[in-house]
């Protein structure tokens, strides 16, 4: 767990936030610019003082309380931020081994062994390493920027929108690093964005900031199942499921999605399956996709003569208004464990008399696969 | 060229290679204190630094003189201390080169670190590398154009100093008789030929360390510090 109470007063700006993440995945930390998200990160990190506690587990990094704050240089934490910040008087090698060497001198235990050769494998950085930093493109700054912070052996890793300076071709390069890192390290990523789709992609735990404070916080798939949140995504409201590729039709060149909580045993059935453009995955890989709310339609009865494959069984469990236009409602229907949102018209829940128990079909147009 | 013209020669190289190591020493300090703080006091220090740079050197020697005098605290202090009475000594003078060349050594390594970006010494925060590590193996490698540019001219400024060495160093041979006082001292002799070796000369060394230190100064495609 990280536990973080921090408060912090600057200018019109205050920070007062009561933060628990989860000891393990994805944490991101959501909300449009001078939410206070960066300055929760760096407080985090002991860049910025701010007042009250800051916990990693059994570490105390700070406590006001017992007047008790540990330096930057002695947390075992690794920092990715936008620009990167490679040291540019070194070569990659050089910058890899600046924090690794000092890692061994820390007082407080470090975080799990990462082997060096094993880092520049995942981040696919081996040919780079005699390079210096000003020959390199942004992506692979990026990339050499989250080595350098694994080697030096983190116990948490602190990402501040480490894709947002680079361009939807460098960030399609970098992001499935992001995945694999995920899956091959047991280190807890805190991660600041405000990119809707790093969000759907990365995200295990949400936290929604707003002016200095968190307006709510939860699993991923509970918080975008939430109809009184989605205002924070506007036009991208959605939900994300994660699942396995289930079986794949060769002669319609489509795959079949089967869709699980997470934390779910794997071994149950599926309980809820959609269809989509086969991305070429092998059956069995693990694939999130995200269902934005307004490729989803309701009807009461199933359809038949509909260009439309995905069809969920399901029951209304809520309406409400929609933030993005005042004709517009946010319908939440409950599909076996799973939570779809739909976007319709006021009049049309109005006509379909959509109220919550009532069991209606959700058409699903489109899923959009995320690896 | 004479003995005593040679003495002068030796003595000035002496006087600025070592006024330019104690300025590094304590200058690259005040440069990186002045660079990073916020105290309100910055600009005073900042003034106090550049005072040299708008005083005429006479004014500076004159009080030199006095506070290192036999009267003066700095002279009461060093007597207490048993090294004695610091004008008209080496040691004298290389107190007031430090203090009359102290703008040039640390106005190049205050700009060199204001321009190192916060980003890399928090990186470096990050890589557990406490405060005289960031300040070793971060910023002295990326401030080393101004490094090379504050010896050179902290070098270059003692050799041409004059009214302060006059102030306090009089004219002692092998002591104090740096290569400005012999070039006024044979003018004043008449002795025109000699002044000429001596001046030619430091017109030529001064020209010669300018052009090398715009050569190896040169903009490169990256400037150091920047931070991606």
């Amino acid at each position: 767990m990280i536990n973080a109470r921090l408060q912090l007063a600057r200018g019109a700006f205050t920070l007062d936030v009561d933060l628990a993440l989860p000891g393990r995945g994805v944490s991101v930390l959501f909300g449009a610019s001078g939410c206070g998200k960066t300055t929760v990160l760096r407080a985090l990190a002991g860049l910025v003082r701010a007042q009250g506690r800051v916990a990693l587990g059994d570490e105390l990094w700070q406590d006001d309380a017992l007047r008790r704050f540990v330096p930057t240089h002695e947390r075992a934490l690794g920092y990715v931020i936008q620009e990167a910040a490679l040291f540019p008087h070194l070569d990659v090698r050089r910058n890899l081994e600046y924090g690794r060497s000092r890692a061994g001198e820390v007082r407080h235990e470090s975080g799990p062994d990462v082997d060096l050769d094993q880092v520049v494998a995942l981040l696919g950085i081996a040919p780079l390493m005699a390079r210096r930093p000003a020959t390199l493109s942004g992506g692979e700054r990026q990339r050499v920027a989250i080595a350098r912070a694994l080697a030096a052996r983190p116990r948490l890793l602190l990402m501040d929108e480490p894709l947002a300076a680079l361009d939807a071709k460098r960030k399609a390069e970098v992001l499935p690093y992001l995945d694999r890192l995920q899956a091959e390290l047991d280190i807890p990523i805190v991660y600041v964005s405000h990119a809707v789709d790093e969000v759907a992609r990365l995200a295990d735990h949400l936290v929604l900031m707003d002016a200095g404070r968190v307006l709510a916080s939860g699993p991923l798939a509970e918080m975008l199942g939430r109809l009184d949140l989605p205002i924070a995504f506007g036009e991208e409201a959605g939900v994300v499921l994660t699942g396995r590729i289930g079986a794949r039709d060769e002669t319609w060149r489509l795959a079949r999605l089967d869709v699980r909580r997470a934390s779910e045993d794997d071994t149950t059935d599926a309980d809820c399956s959609l269809w989509s453009r086969d991305p070429g995955l092998p059956v069995g890989q693990a694939v999130r996709v995200r269902v934005l709310a307004r490729d989803v339609s309701l009807t009461r009865t199933p359809q038949t003569g509909t260009s439309i494959g995905n069809q969920l069984q399901g029951t209304v469990e809520a309406l409400a208004d929609d933030a993005t236009h005042p004709a517009l409602a946010l319908v939440r229907v409950r599909v076996g464990r799973h939570a779809l949102v739909a976007r319709v018209t006021w009049r049309s829940a109005h006509m379909l008399e959509l109220r919550p128990g009532m069991p209606v079909w959700a058409q699903v147009k489109t899923v959009a696969l995320m690896e | 060229m004479t003995a005593a013209d040679w003495s002068a020669v030796r003595l000035t190289a002496a006087l600025a290679f070592t006024t330019t190591v104690v300025l590094l020493i304590v200058g690259a300090p005040l440069a990186w204190w002045l660079a990073r703080t916020r105290s309100r006091l910055k600009p005073l220090w900042a003034s106090l630094v550049a005072m040299p740079l708008v005083l005429p050197p006479s004014v500076l020697g004159f009080y030199l003189l006095v506070t290192m005098g036999p009267q003066g605290v700095v002279g009461q202090l060093t007597q207490a201390l048993g090294l004695g009475r610091l004008p008209f000594t080496f040691a004298g003078l290389v107190v007031g080169s430090v203090l009359y060349s102290m703008p040039f050594v640390v106005q190049p390594l205050q700009q060199a670190f204001e321009a190192i970006a916060d980003n890399l010494l928090e990186a470096a925060a990050t890589l557990r590398a406490g405060p005289w590590d960031r300040f070793f193996s971060v910023a002295l490698p990326l401030a080393r154009p101004g490094l090379v540019t504050a010896s050179v001219l902290g070098f270059a400024h003692t050799v041409g100093e004059f009214g302060v060495v006059l102030m306090i160093g009089g004219n002692i041979p092998g002591s104090t008789r740096v290569l400005s006082v012999a070039v006024y001292d044979h003018v004043e002799a008449s002795e025109f030929d000699d002044a000429h070796r001596l001046a030619a000369g430091m017109v030529a060394f001064a020209l010669v360390v300018l052009v090398t230190l715009y050569v190896v100064n040169r903009p490169r495609a990256e400037p150091a510090g920047m931070s991606r």
